[in-house]
């Protein structure tokens, strides 16, 4: 089953972004420059968890190019509004942390921002952070989530308990009934590390606050400039239209840049309070131990088997940490790691609970599938499984995933799953992976002592369209000249859209996709919407740009129906000109229409309103889902730990692609991530509470020697989006990690080696293997 | 202190403090805000110019370095009338690039490595390019990229 490609739709259209970003000619925040511009730093706690006895400012503020230096008793007192994203802002998305501008009393983690120097350069403005006494009375810090909720000491006091949220499935006799009597019970506890999103641009933001006009404006880099917006006038008690926030270029997100991060809050207030434009640029090392970091899970799983090794019932006991500061809520995803734990298998019953947990530790965000732990959970699950009742992981997965001609399926965490492909995918990605041929060379290399492995990944992708996720429009205007804007209210930040986007419009208008510009990232240009996250802009902004789309074609033909003396449903649009069908030379073009819309309203069809422009809004279902399987290969170095990955192939299936370039490129970023995550990637922190990773000498990212080169398959579904399109932004960083944790762990199983942690570096590896006692010796 | 230097075949002159970064100068100073910071500790290379044609990462250098020097930017990398030099237009034409935050240390280091080594092959290429950190790409269009760019050179 697929999707026929159209003239723009499912063409690898080269990027409209790329001219201006290869020569250098893009506009990123540190890119903006204003008059009278100053530069902000923040002075950040280099402890843990302490109080706050003394701050003495006095000689930063003498310092020459010193413009202000705010602590909390300048700042805290200016907040106006709750400082949450929109979605936590009213709480009933359950508690969120006591987020402040700046600590006052005391520090909750390293990096808790304390002041904020406003000097004439950044230079000055980290030399006055040079300047600034704290004295701080050393508090113990709860640094291991695995112990938070037992502590005796509180993260925040004011909430009681460090147990941020918990839910649990009640009591529930058939499920117990189903492990108590399967011939398999098989259990085991998976731990993911902390890591984080990392893009290559750090956050940043300048803000102008105009004492006479009352306008604040913004620039940021972020994924969601109408939530910046909102926040904004929140936080500081506006009129909403007095803000303007405008998102130019952004240098990746992943996540990280989807909400209003505090510390962009509180350079806003300062630029507020002093009426002067201010930038702050973060740098790396705040980016690593002061945005949010990710992943941190653990949980206890259990999968009951029959005989034949069906799978019956699935348990799932999570534990996630939040941090101190979370953007919103407690920044996690527990229930739909637990939803979505049973995946694309046929699972009849399920258990879970899931809780989170604050710690003295920077706060927990979104981070490409913020849930993705339900799939590192049950993938490795599946292979221990396999292991233990002796059955190929391969041919486990054949045995119970879910085949076409059971959709729509009930899955028992309440998804119906529908319009997806998890069987096909599976073994397409086998086929181009050469399963069977591997196994045979596996066997023969075992035998020259040589250390190969294979592992899947199998999932289902969710996008959320829910509530505020759920909505997403699109503005088009056919200029007078013919060439055609398009205004959409997210927030691309290298997906694409620009690119994607214009051909979505330019297939169902009928122009060329050089004739569409498209607009986003500005509040004063865009219609209000969601921004760019959780792999919606593919199934839903496609959705409302068509939508808008089909109108102005209608309303287009109907003018040149007029025009031309014709009957509209004679007429086609195409290429920018609409002709009689059968007799070209009847025709005007768009140009045509559009002077008669807007400059020869008097030629248009009696009653008919003036212009060819429309804002439309497209309503998302409560959820697509796409999917897709990871499968890769390595080699075990058992001497020294190192993992060489051989081969890594995906089968994905995101219904009709629009660009099957920009899908590629999606899906490898992604699987990067995910092999960075499990091999490379650790955020450290000791037992105090000092993060030790917060240099990219520490923090190790994959580089181009780590990623090998990335075969794929596509399987084309159509979903039930208007375009067939579906999700799958997230999906590479979602497969990724179990497939690469499933590879090495095969290379490893017959030594004896059981793999539960991540990430997977040589040391850790090294002593998994001494310890069970396989290492050579020497 | 004083600094007189060659930008993108444009004569500079000024004062500068001595502990001013390459990198800010290019951009603050200069306006040629096409070279970025990613880390500023020498990690990432997306600030990676050509001083006197040899790459070099221009947070790790200070401006003064540049004394009697000519710095090439991601800017001067393209020829006047709005087109793209063979190894930009091979980054557009391979999806070499998403966000397009590290892509100017990239273009200059490859643009520097082509130079000296035409015919790469692909272990050379991945060597080349392991100075340099992308997070979008996973770095297969970029590899792509180079070979393109090797092949139309």
């Amino acid at each position: 089953m697929s999707v026929a490609a159209g003239r723009f739709i499912g063409q690898s259209v080269k990027r409209k972004e790329d001219p201006r970003l290869v020569t250098g000619h893009g506009t990123y925040v540190d890119d903006v420059t204003l008059p009278g511009m100053l530069h902000a730093a923040f002075l950040r706690s280099d402890v843990a968890r302490a109080r706050i006895t003394a701050i003495d400012t006095a000689a930063a503020k003498a310092l020459d190019g010193v413009r202000a230096v705010l602590t909390a008793a300048d700042l805290n007192g200016t907040v106006r509004g709750p400082m949450l994203p929109t979605l936590f802002a009213d709480g009933a998305q359950g508690p969120s942390a006591p987020i402040k501008p700046l600590a006052g009393d005391d520090v909750r983690f390293v990096g808790d921002p304390i002041a904020l120097v406003i000097a004439d350069s950044r230079y000055v403005a980290e030399d006055a952070c040079d300047l600034i006494e704290v004295d701080y009375e050393i508090l113990d810090p709860i640094v291991d989530f695995e112990t938070a909720a037992a502590s005796a000491e509180l993260v925040h006091p004011e909430l009681g308990s460090n147990v941020g949220s918990t839910m649990a499935t009640p009591p529930d006799e058939s499920l117990d009934a189903a492990f108590a009597g399967a011939a398999h019970v098989v259990s085991e506890t998976f731990h993911q590390h902390r890591h984080a999103n990392v893009p290559m641009e750090t956050r940043g933001i300048v803000a102008a606050f105009d004492r006479y006009t009352g306008d604040l404006r913004v620039w940021m880099s972020s994924q969601n400039p109408h939530e910046v917006r909102m926040c904004c006038a929140r936080i500081l008690g506006m009129p909403e239209n007095k803000v303007r926030v405008t998102q130019s270029d952004v240098g990746g997100g992943f996540g990280q840049k989807y909400f209003m991060p505090r510390d962009e809050m509180v350079v806003v207030l300062a630029a507020h309070l002093l009426g002067r434009p201010i930038k702050w640029i973060e740098d790396r090392r705040e980016n690593l131990l002061a945005s949010n970091h990710a992943r941190t899970d653990k949980a206890d799983v259990s999968m009951a088997v029959d005989a034949d090794g069906h799978f019956l019932a699935a348990r799932i006991d999570h534990l996630e940490d939040s941090g101190a500061f979370p953007s919103g809520g407690t920044g996690g995803t527990g229930v739909f790691v637990a939803l979505l734990f049973p995946g694309p298998y046929r699972v009849a019953k399920l258990g879970w609970s899931t809780t989170a947990v604050w710690t003295n530790t920077c706060g927990r965000g979104a981070y490409r599938g913020p849930w993705m732990f339900e799939t590192v959970a049950r993938e490795q699950l599946v292979d221990v499984v396999a292991r233990q009742i002796g059955i190929d992981p391969l041919e486990l997965r054949r045995r119970n995933v879910i085949a076409r001609d059971e959709l729509p399926y009930a899955s028992p965490g309440g998804m119906v799953f529908d319009n997806v492909s998890p069987a096909e995918t599976l073994e397409q990605a086998a086929a181009l992976i050469g399963y069977d041929e591997f196994r045979s060379a596996q066997a023969a290399a075992r035998a020259e002592g040589r250390h190969l492995g294979i592992g899947l990944g199998l999932y289902i992708e969710p996008q959320a369209g829910m509530g505020p996720l759920g909505v997403e429009a699109a503005g088009l205007r056919v200029e007078p000249s013919g060439t055609v804007d398009v205004f959409l209210g997210s927030g691309s930040h290298g997906q694409s859209l620009e690119t994607t986007m214009a051909q979505i419009v330019a297939e169902h208008l009928g122009v060329h996709v050089d004739s569409v510009v498209v607009h986003q990232g500005d509040t004063d240009v865009a219609p209000f919407g969601g921004g760019t996250g959780g792999s919606r802009s593919g199934p839903f902004l496609s959705a409302a740009a068509r939508q808008a789309s089909l109108q102005i074609r209608e309303k287009a033909i109907l003018i040149a129906a007029h025009l031309l003396e014709a009957a509209p449903d004679d007429l086609d649009l195409a290429d920018g000109v609409i002709a009689v069908a059968g007799s070209p030379t009847r025709s005007v073009t768009l140009a045509d229409v559009a002077k008669t819309a807007y400059l020869g309203s008097d030629g248009l069809p009696p009653g008919m309103e003036p212009g060819l422009e429309v804002v439309t809004r497209y309503k998302a279902p409560m959820v697509t889902y796409s999917n897709a399987c990871h499968a890769c290969t390595c080699e075990v170095d058992i001497d020294t730990g190192r993992v060489t990955l051989l081969r890594y192939v995906v089968s994905e299936d995101c219904g009709s692609m629009i660009n099957p370039m920009v899908v590629e490129g999606q899906i490898a970023g992604g699987v990067a991530q995910g092999i960075g995550g499990v091999l490379y990637e650790h955020m450290v922190y000791d037992d105090a509470g000092n993060p030790l990773t917060a240099t990219f000498m520490d923090y190790l990212l994959p580089t181009a020697a780590e990623i090998p080169m990335i075969d794929y398959g596509h399987i084309e579904t159509p979903g039930i989006t208007p375009g067939s399109h579906k999700g799958m932004g997230e999906g590479g960083a979602i497969g990724a990690p179990p497939a690469v944790f499933n590879a090495v762990a095969d290379a490893l199983a017959p030594l004896g080696v059981k793999l539960t942690r991540q990430p997977l570096t040589p040391s850790a590896l090294v002593a998994a293997i001494e310890s069970a006692g396989a290492s050579r010796s020497r | 202190m004083p600094l007189a230097t060659t930008v993108n075949g444009e004569r500079r002159r000024g004062l500068v403090e001595p502990r001013r970064t390459l990198a800010d100068f290019l951009r603050e100073d200069c306006g040629l805000t096409g070279t970025h910071l990613g880390c500023e500790h020498g990690v990432c290379g997306a600030c990676t110019v050509l001083l006197d044609g040899q790459a070099v990462r221009s947070c790790l250098l200070l401006a003064v370095q540049a004394e009697g020097a000519e710095v090439t930017t991601v800017e001067g990398l393209s020829p006047d009338d709005g087109s793209l030099s063979p190894v930009q237009s091979a980054f557009r034409e391979e999806h070499g690039l998403q966000c397009g935050f590290c892509t100017p240390g990239f273009i200059v280091s490859v643009t520097a490595f082509l130079r000296d080594n035409p015919n790469p092959s692909r272990v050379e290429i991945v060597e080349a390019l392991s100075g340099n950190l992308c997070r979008c790409t996973g770095y297969q269009g970029i590899i792509r990229a180079v070979e393109r760019a090797a092949g139309s050179a």
